[in-house]
C-alpha cells in the first residue's frame, strides 16, 4: 500500500519537499548539537529539561488520544467513526515517532540510547516509559495497517487484530500515565509532586489530540476526495469539549491547593509562571496567552450553536491546541525547575538552534503523517461508498 | 521447501530480533550493576560514608576556597565561567539558599548570609539512583552514590530528581576548560552527568577525601554506622542539621551550625 504515497499531485509533492527542506535544516542543526553538545540550547544546570522534553510530553498525549476514537468505535459500536478511526491511529504513529525523536535529541550521549534496553532498570520510570511507548508504536502500526489493508480488499480484518485493538485501549492510558509518573514522583519538585498529574495529563491529551484530529480531518476533506463526514467531526467536538472542561478543572485544583495552602514551595512555580518571581517573568505572557486561548476555546465549544458551525469549531480547536501546547509543551516542564533547589530563579529560554531542531522533528512527524494519511485517503477514495466490515 | 521473498524477510526479521534478545539475556552479569569498587589492599571500608561540616571553623573566604580548589583541581573539574554550563562538585552558598524555608527575617544576619559548604549528600535513599534508567548512577556497598560515566546516556533525569542541585551536566566539552589537568584522574566527555564521589579513588588508596584533607579539621569524614568513628562522636556531641531531611532521602552530610551566643548559653 505504501506505493500510494509515491504518486500524488503537484501540491502533494510541493508539501513533501517543503517538509524535507525543514527536516534538512533541523538535521544540520542537530549535527552541530551532536558535535558541540547541549550547550547550544538554552538548557542549564538549573533548568536541565526544556523544549525537547516538553514537546515529548505533549506529544505522548496526542498519541494517547487515538483511544478517544477507538473506544466509541470498537467498544460502543459507534459506526460513524468507522472512516475516521484510521486517521486517529496514524496520528498516534506519527506522534510516537516524534516522541522518540525528541527523547533522542535531548540525550547528552545519544549513541548510548540502547543502554536503556541493555541494562533494563525496573525502578526507573524512564525505562517503563520507553517500554510502553515502543509497544504503543508497534501496536498502532500493526492495527492501522491491518485494518486499512482489509478495507482495501473489502474484507474484515484478520481475527487476531481485534485483541490487539482492545489491548491498545489500556495501553494508550498507560503511556500517558507513565509519562506523568516521570514527573510526579520526584521529591523536591513541588510543581510536579501532584497526585492529579496523570489525570490532568490524560484530560489534556483527550482534548488536544482530538482537537488536532478535527483540524486534520477538515484539511483532508478540503484537499482530497475523502470526506470523513460531518457527524463524526461533531462527535469528536463533544469529546474535545468534555475533556477540555476536565483539564481546566484539574488545573484549577492544582492552583487551589498551591495558593490556599500558602506553602511557599508550592506557590512559587505558579507565581513564576503567571505573575513572575523576584523580577523574572519570561513565561508570564505565554502562560496568559495559554489561559486566554483556553477560555476562548471553551466558550466556542460549550455552546452547541457555535460548535455546530465547522468554521467556529476549527477555530476553537486551533485555540485549544495552541493553549495546551504552551501549557504542557513548555510551562509544565519549566515550572518544575523554577525556582531551583536553592530557591533561586534561573530562567530558561530556547535558543535558535534548539527551535530549529524542534521544528525539524515536527516536520518529520508531519512527513510520517502525510505519507500515512496519503495511503489511507487513497484507499478510502478507492472504496468510496463501500460499507466497512470491522 | 519453497519460500517466497516475503516469507524469507519475515523469518529473517524474526531471527534478528531473537538473536538480539538472546544476546541481551545471556549477559546477566553485565545487566546487574556497573563495576563497584577499585579493589585495592589499602581500600578503606565502611557501610555508609558520611561527612560532618563544622561551619564554625569556616571563617575566611580562604577557608572555603581551599577545600573547593582541592577538590576541583584533583578531579579536573572545568571552570566554564558561566552559571548556565557550570560544573561543580563542591561549592558554597548562603544559609537561606542552602536551607530554604529555614531562614527567618529576624535571625542573626551573619547567620543568614553565612556561607555553607555544599556537595552531594550521598543520600542513604537517593532519588537519583531510583530514577536512572541505565543504573549509570548507583549506590555502592560503602554508601557512596557513584556514577559510571561510560554508561550514562545524558538524559538528566537524575538532575531533575536530586533535591539538592548536586549534579552537573557537561553541556560543553569540558577538557579545554580544565586549567591544570591532573593526569592521575580522568577528564570527562561531553553529554554526561557528574558530581562529587566522596573521593572514591582516594579511599581506594587509604586516603581521606581531598576536601577533608585540606580543611584543617573543619570537615570530618567517617563511617556513620561505626559507633567509634569520629563522625559519630561529633554527631553525638553537637547539634547538627541536614539539608531537606523532610524529603526522606536521608542525606549523609551533616552541618554543625555556628550559633551566635551559643557559648553564652552553654
Amino acid at each position: 500500500m505504501l506505493e500510494k504515497a509515491l504518486v500524488g499531485t503537484k501540491r502533494y509533492w510541493t508539501w513533501v519537499f517543503f517538509l524535507f527542506a525543514v527536516i534538512g535544516i533541523g538535521f544540520i542543526t542537530y549535527l552541530q548539537q551532536f558535535k558541540l553538545g547541549l550547550g547550544i540550547t538554552g538548557l542549564s544546570r538549573d533548568v536541565s529539561w526544556g523544549l525537547y522534553i516538553g514537546q515529548f510530553t505533549f506529544l505522548v498525549g496526542v498519541a494517547a488520544s487515538a483511544v478517544m476514537l477507538v473506544i466509541p468505535y470498537y467498544l460502543h459500536d459507534f459506526k460513524k467513526f468507522g472512516k475516521i478511526v484510521i486517521l486517529g491511529e496514524f496520528l498516534a504513529v506519527s506522534a510516537v515517532t516524534m516522541c522518540i525523536l525528541f527523547i533522542f535529541v535531548d540525550m547528552g550521549q545519544p549513541m548510548r540510547i540502547m543502554n536503556v534496553m541493555l541494562h533494563p532498570t525496573p525502578n526507573s520510570i524512564m525505562f517503563w516509559d520507553s517500554v510502553v511507548l515502543g509497544g504503543y508504536l508497534v501496536l498502532n502500526i500493526i492495527i492501522g495497517w491491518a485494518t486499512l489493508h482489509a478495507d482495501k480488499k473489502g474484507v474484515s480484518p484478520a481475527p487476531w487484530v481485534k485483541p490487539l485493538i482492545y489491548l491498545s485501549i489500556p495501553w494508550a492510558v498507560s503511556i500517558h500515565t507513565v509519562t506523568a509518573f516521570l514527573y510526579a514522583g520526584l521529591p523536591g519538585r513541588h510543581f510536579w509532586l501532584s497526585a492529579v498529574m496523570a489525570a490532568r495529563f490524560l484530560a489534556s491529551a483527550f482534548a488536544g489530540g482530538p482537537a488536532l484530529l478535527i483540524i486534520l480531518a477538515l484539511i483532508v476533506r478540503k484537499f482530497t476526495k475523502f470526506d470523513p463526514g460531518k457527524e463524526p467531526i461533531q462527535a469528536i467536538g463533544k469529546i474535545v469539549t468534555y475533556a477540555m472542561v476536565a483539564n481546566v478543572f484539574l488545573l484549577l485544583l492544582e492552583v487551589f491547593t498551591a495558593v490556599y495552602s500558602n506553602i511557599p514551595g508550592h506557590m512559587h512555580p505558579f507565581k513564576y509562571l503567571y505573575l513572575g518571581l523576584e523580577g523574572h517573568g519570561k513565561l508570564v505572557p505565554l502562560m496568559w496567552t495559554s489561559s486566554i486561548l483556553a477560555i476562548v476555546s471553551l466558550i466556542l465549544l460549550i455552546f452547541p450553536v457555535l460548535r455546530k458551525d465547522e468554521n467556529i469549531l476549527a477555530l476553537a480547536c486551533i485555540a485549544l491546541f495552541t493553549s495546551l501546547w504552551i501549557d504542557k509543551g513548555f510551562g509544565l516542564v519549566i515550572g518544575g525547575f523554577v525556582p531551583n533547589p536553592f530557591e533561586r530563579v534561573m530562567e530558561y529560554w530556547p535558543t535558535l538552534p534548539e527551535a530549529l531542531i524542534t521544528i525539524g522533528v515536527w516536520a518529520i512527524g508531519f512527513l510520517v503523517l502525510t505519507v500515512l494519511y496519503k495511503v489511507a485517503v487513497s484507499v478510502r477514495e478507492e472504496t468510496e461508498g463501500v460499507e466497512l466490515e470491522h | 521447501m519453497s519460500m517466497d521473498r516475503r516469507d524469507f524477510l519475515k523469518l529473517a526479521g524474526l531471527s534478528t530480533v531473537g538473536i538480539g534478545a538472546g544476546w541481551v539475556l545471556s549477559r546477566p552479569g553485565d545487566i546487574l550493576e556497573a563495576s563497584q569498587f577499585l579493589q585495592t589492599k589499602e581500600l578503606l571500608h565502611a557501610k555508609q560514608w558520611a561527612m560532618v561540616v563544622d561551619i564554625r571553623k569556616f571563617k575566611t573566604a580562604e577557608d572555603y576556597k581551599k577545600v573547593i580548589d582541592a577538590c576541583h583541581r584533583v578531579h579536573n573539574v572545568p571552570d566554564l565561567g558561566n552559571p548556565k554550563d557550570e560544573v561543580k562538585w563542591i561549592w558554597s552558598d548562603s544559609f537561606e539558599h542552602a536551607f530554604p524555608g529555614q531562614e527567618s527575617e529576624y535571625m542573626p544576619q551573619e547567620m543568614k548570609h553565612k556561607q555553607f559548604v555544599l556537595l552531594c549528600n550521598h543520600c542513604e535513599n537517593p532519588p537519583c539512583v531510583r530514577v536512572c534508567p541505565t543504573k549509570a548512577t548507583f549506590k555502592r556497598k560503602d554508601g557512596i552514590t557513584m556514577q559510571d560515566l561510560h554508561r550514562c546516556i545524558g538524559c538528566r533525569y537524575c538532575m531533575a530528581a536530586c533535591p539538592f542541585g548536586a549534579r552537573s551536566f557537561n553541556y560543553r566539552d569540558p577538557r579545554p576548560f580544565v586549567k591544570e589537568p591532573n593526569a592521575e584522574y580522568p577528564t570527562r566527555m561531553i553529554g554526561v552527568v557528574e558530581k562529587c564521589t566522596f573521593c572514591e579513588e582516594r579511599l581506594a588508596k587509604g586516603l581521606m577525601p581531598a576536601c577533608v584533607e585540606s580543611s584543617n579539621g573543619a570537615l570530618i569524614f567517617g563511617d556513620i554506622t561505626d559507633l567509634n568513628s569520629e563522625v559519630r562522636k561529633v554527631l553525638a556531641d553537637n547539634y547538627t542539621i541536614r539539608r531537606k531531611s523532610e524529603l526522606g532521602t536521608r542525606p549523609s552530610v551533616y552541618y554543625i551550625l555556628d550559633i551566635p551566643g551559643g557559648d553564652r548559653n552553654a
